[in-house]
């Protein structure tokens, strides 16, 4: 027996097994049920909304509200993913908004230059952060939970308690805006509609190879049929939303960069050595260590990645608001600590998928808009989305344990 | 005695004190199984009052499990046999049980909470109290007592951290007392305590088997066993194999000695061409290696070691438990241990830089720990991404995974280590420990190391799958790859190694080639080394 000899022969003979239809879906019920309950929740305020939930107006402001909380929790999968937590994006997200405010209003900066100062403040934040948590070996919660006061109180004194705007409206579009229309369609945003069918292609055909790869090495799990099934129903999903939003003002800016930073987050999680030592670093870190994982540089990127992302989130929601205002940020973090755990992340590290958060994110955000919709206080929401919270939580627990 | 009303009067005094000679203590027939390992079997003690009764016995014989049937941490129905202490079968439901009728057990690793005081730890779980109020005055008043008792002059507000390691050992005792203690179980007491501190201790032992306290000394060190133990039982692989009662006559050490490790070497080792002690090139060296104590700077763990493994060759290193092994391979690892590191590790002669676990794999080291479950996996992720872990620069290129890679790399050492799985996309928290540890090795070979340190690489595993770890050590050895085992089985050091060192206290107290290492000569170099 060799056991240290160079190549590595795939093994074809090793044969998938054969599973049932049932089998499968019982293995993968976790993957599948955040998806199925974000389905149902979205049909159970369809129909109690007399239909307004999905109309192409109604669709493009969940995106709009909802984008800096999906933005913020790409970020927040990987530090809870990593075994941490960060309770000062909602309170850095304000402050990144406020200090755009004060240096394109007050001082006149061009904004991509604000911009850009700003995701770097972001990073050195994050990274301030991060450094305490990674090397001085502080519990995270505490650092960014001083982190929540500090920056809370310096957005407030760098607006001296008022609200700073309008912003110049080349910023406003990051929100406000939407892709323009080449083709001038008067009730159908065609470039829009465009746009979303060749994505629904390209990933169809992405998913395609991904899975050829999988049965080249006798990996592959998924019944055909189901995997057919599954991602002619994702490519339709993608071309109606798109075809709905078309109808309206198309696709906003705002989605875009949503949508190609949820891609390049899903990627750099599944597919990346960074990725992967993240998860290694959670799962165990003292095993991650003896591996040679540099763990504690990996902590501080993590903390440096939400930094940014809660930068480009406070941008976005100051551009949305088109003011920066003391209060702006105030509780976001809970949302998007809420979406991961809803997503399937595990509170003590290691678990957690990118499209698990943004399906989390969606959940708390439908019920927003829908409850809003339906005037239900804001009181009885906050009582409805913890209780959601919690539950998601038990189902979860409760799969793992079975 | 200062004080009237002492506990060991009083525990002398109420019991009726059964006359010297009776058994306290009856355990007959024990047998404890643990899911595809016996334990335990047929194993009988008998503990007479107001004895010193010492059990020895290799690592893994079945000491602590004995202790734990009888503390009732194992409950009764969890085991076989027959448990009589003070004339009555007793079933205990858990510790509290054996604690109420006086049999207290103290463990190898002190189980004090080291931020309360002396008083408060004593009396944790026990304090004397009205209405739900602790008492303090009356909690100081009986702590002073106890600890005249034990000889420490502390005052009962100190906190345990501020006391060292012997001190803290007598507070346990002091704790022990505080309950109607009948039978006091001490594990390994005196492993972490210098010369003067043991030797109070064993005074202290004699002292109370003058008041009636029967005890039971676990321990391995010989010259202690003879100074103050009235009888001996040595376990061996789960089962009583000597009572020895030495009242009835001196006892040799190597009496104990053949006791603890007499049994035949069966056909239970691979065949291999073993190296003659002149042949091959050395790979890899140590030169003058020192450790420092991580938490405990001022305390070297490894005191000057210098080592050589040659190609091909199977080194082992034997020890008791504590004696430096671990944190010398892990110091050597990158510095995943310790402090204040000194000295040389080279390869092929020429020096390398050791100073990150990176560096040291990238030098052609891999270390598999002796624990696999909190240092070697990812338990909740599965195979395939365990065994890349280590290397992922192999499966990947610019820093994206290549999952056909990946997968192919994972099913090649689950086929060439003959991991039982469903498939590599298993977790392995739900594979059997023998799996488990093939998989921490496939990752470790997927490494490619010139180097393997094996920390216990058969712990908690059954005897087929040790067979297999067996046979991939001496296929890598036959390959030329270099490895060091670390093992506190004996038998499997013999079977395996073409040369053994011996550590014991930091220091390797001896070397023998295989042909002329026999595990007499073992455990001599260590209890040796312990009477000096």
């Amino acid at each position: 027996m060799s056991i240290m000899e160079e190549k590595m022969v795939p093994k074809i003979a090793e044969a998938a097994p054969t599973r049932a239809y049932g089998g499968f879906l019982k293995n993968n019920i976790r993957e599948y049920g955040m998806l199925l309950s974000l389905v149902a929740i979205m049909a159970f305020f369809q129909y109690m909304t007399d239909g307004t939930l999905l109309k192409p107006l109604n669709l493009t402001n969940l995106i709009l509200q909802n984008s800096y909380i999906v933005i913020m929790a790409l970020g927040m999968l990987l530090v809870i993913v990593a075994g941490h937590i960060d309770l000062s994006v909602g309170s850095v997200s304000g402050f990144i908004g406020a200090l755009a405010a004060v240096l394109m209003v007050n001082y006149n900066w061009n904004f991509i230059t604000a911009s850009f100062v700003c995701l770097v403040a972001g990073a050195v934040i994050g990274g301030a952060q991060g450094w305490f948590v990674a090397w001085l070996k502080i519990p995270s919660f505490i650092v960014t939970l001083a982190g929540m006061l500090v920056f809370k109180g310096l957005a407030l004194a760098l607006l001296q308690g008022q609200s700073v705007g309008p912003f110049p409206e080349d910023f406003q579009l990051l929100s406000s805006g939407f892709i323009p229309d080449f083709f001038h369609g008067e009730t159908l945003r065609l470039s829009s509609l465009a746009i979303g069918a060749i994505v629904a292609a390209v990933l169809f055909a992405f998913k395609l190879r991904e899975r050829a790869g999988h049965v080249r090495h006798a990996m592959e799990e998924e019944p055909g049929a189901f995997f057919l099934a599954k991602n002619i129903a994702f490519a339709a999903v993608i071309v109606w939303f798109c075809w709905m939003l078309a109808s309206y003002k198309g696709l906003p800016n705002v989605l875009v960069v949503m949508f190609v930073l949820m891609l390049v987050y899903d990627f750099a999680t599944r597919r990346t050595t960074v990725g992967r030592r993240i998860y290694a670093l959670g799962g165990n870190a003292k095993a991650a260590r003896l591996s040679g994982v540099k763990t504690e540089r990996l902590a501080f990127l993590t903390f440096v990645n939400m930094g940014v992302l809660s930068a480009l989130a406070g941008l976005v929601f100051a551009a949305r608001l088109n003011t920066a205002t003391p209060k702006a940020g105030l509780g976001f973090e809970l949302d998007v600590i809420a979406a991961c755990f809803i997503g399937g992340a595990s509170a003590s590290g290691g678990v957690g998928k990118v499209l698990g958060a943004v399906i989390g994110a969606f959940v708390m955000g439908v019920m927003n808009n829908g409850m809003s919709i339906l005037g239900i206080g804001i009181d009885y929401q906050q009582v409805i989305k913890g209780i959601v919270l919690l539950a998601a939580v038990c189902v979860d627990v409760y799969n793992k344990n079975k | 005695m200062q004080s009237s009303d002492s506990v060991i009067d009083k525990a002398a005094d109420t019991a009726a004190a059964p006359p010297a000679g009776t058994a306290i203590l009856e355990m007959r027939g024990i047998r404890k199984t643990f899911p595809g390992v016996v334990a335990l079997d047929n194993v009988d003690l008998t503990v007479r009052a107001g004895e010193i009764h010492a059990i020895v016995g290799e690592n893994g014989a079945g000491k602590s499990t004995l202790m734990k049937v009888l503390s009732g941490v194992y409950p009764h129905g969890s085991y076989e046999g027959e448990i009589r202490f003070e004339g009555q079968v007793r079933h205990f439901k858990g510790i509290a049980d054996s604690e109420h009728i006086g049999i207290i057990i103290i463990h190898q690793e002190l189980a004090l909470v080291p931020l309360l005081s002396i008083a408060e730890n004593i009396f944790l779980g026990n304090e004397p109290q009205r209405l739900g109020i602790i008492d303090w005055a009356e909690a100081t008043r009986r702590t002073r007592e106890l600890l005249a008792k034990v000889g420490l002059k502390e005052s009962p507000a100190t906190l345990i951290t501020n006391l060292g390691v012997g001190k803290q050992q007598l507070v346990e005792i002091a704790k022990a007392l505080a309950k109607r203690v009948r039978l006091l179980i001490l594990d390994e007491p005196t492993a972490s305590l210098n010369e003067h501190d043991s030797q109070a201790l064993l005074d202290l032992l004699l002292e109370f088997k003058s008041h009636g306290i029967a005890c039971i000394l676990i321990s391995h060190k010989l010259n202690e066993i003879s100074r103050v133990s009235d009888a001996i039982t040595v376990l061996r692989d789960g089962s009583t194999v000597e009572s020895i009662d030495c009242k009835a006559g001196p006892v040799s050490e190597d009496h104990i000695i053949r006791a603890m490790v007499g049994r035949e070497l069966a056909d239970r080792y691979p065949p291999r061409a073993r190296l003659a002690a002149d042949a091959g090139e050395t790979v890899f060296e140590i030169r003058d290696w020192h450790v420092a104590h991580p938490v405990h700077g001022d305390r070297d763990v490894v005191k000057g070691v210098s080592l050589k493994v040659k190609r091909g060759e199977i080194v082992g290193i034997a020890g008791l438990m504590g004696a430096g092994r671990t944190e010398l391979a892990m110091s050597v690892f990158g510095r995943a241990y310790g402090q204040r590191i000194r000295g040389e590790v080279a390869m092929h002669g020429k020096t390398i830089d050791v100073s990150t676990i990176e560096k040291a794999i990238g030098h052609g080291i891999a270390y598999v720990t002796e624990d696999r479950k909190s240092l070697g996996l990812l338990l909740e992720d599965d195979i395939r991404h365990n065994i890349s872990l280590a290397n992922l620069k192999a499966v990947s290129a610019g820093g994206v995974i290549d999952p056909g890679k990946e997968f192919a790399a994972a099913a090649d050492y689950r086929r060439k280590l003959n991991i039982r799985c469903a498939n590599v996309m298993q977790q392995t928290v739900n594979l059997s420990g023998g799996n488990q540890q093939k998989v921490v090795l496939g990752k470790w070979l997927f490494s490619r190391p010139e180097l393997l340190i094996l920390d216990e690489p058969t712990r908690g595993i059954d005897v087929g799958a040790k067979f297999e770890i067996y046979s991939i050590m001496a296929a890598l050895a036959d390959e030329g790859k270099c490895i060091l085992m670390i093992s506190s089985e004996m038998p499997e050091l013999l079977g395996m190694c073409d040369r053994i060192y011996v550590m014991n206290e930091g220091r390797f107290v001896g070397e023998f080639a295989a042909a002329d290492a026999s595990q007499e000569k073992i455990m001599r170099a260590i209890v040796k080394q312990g009477l000096a």
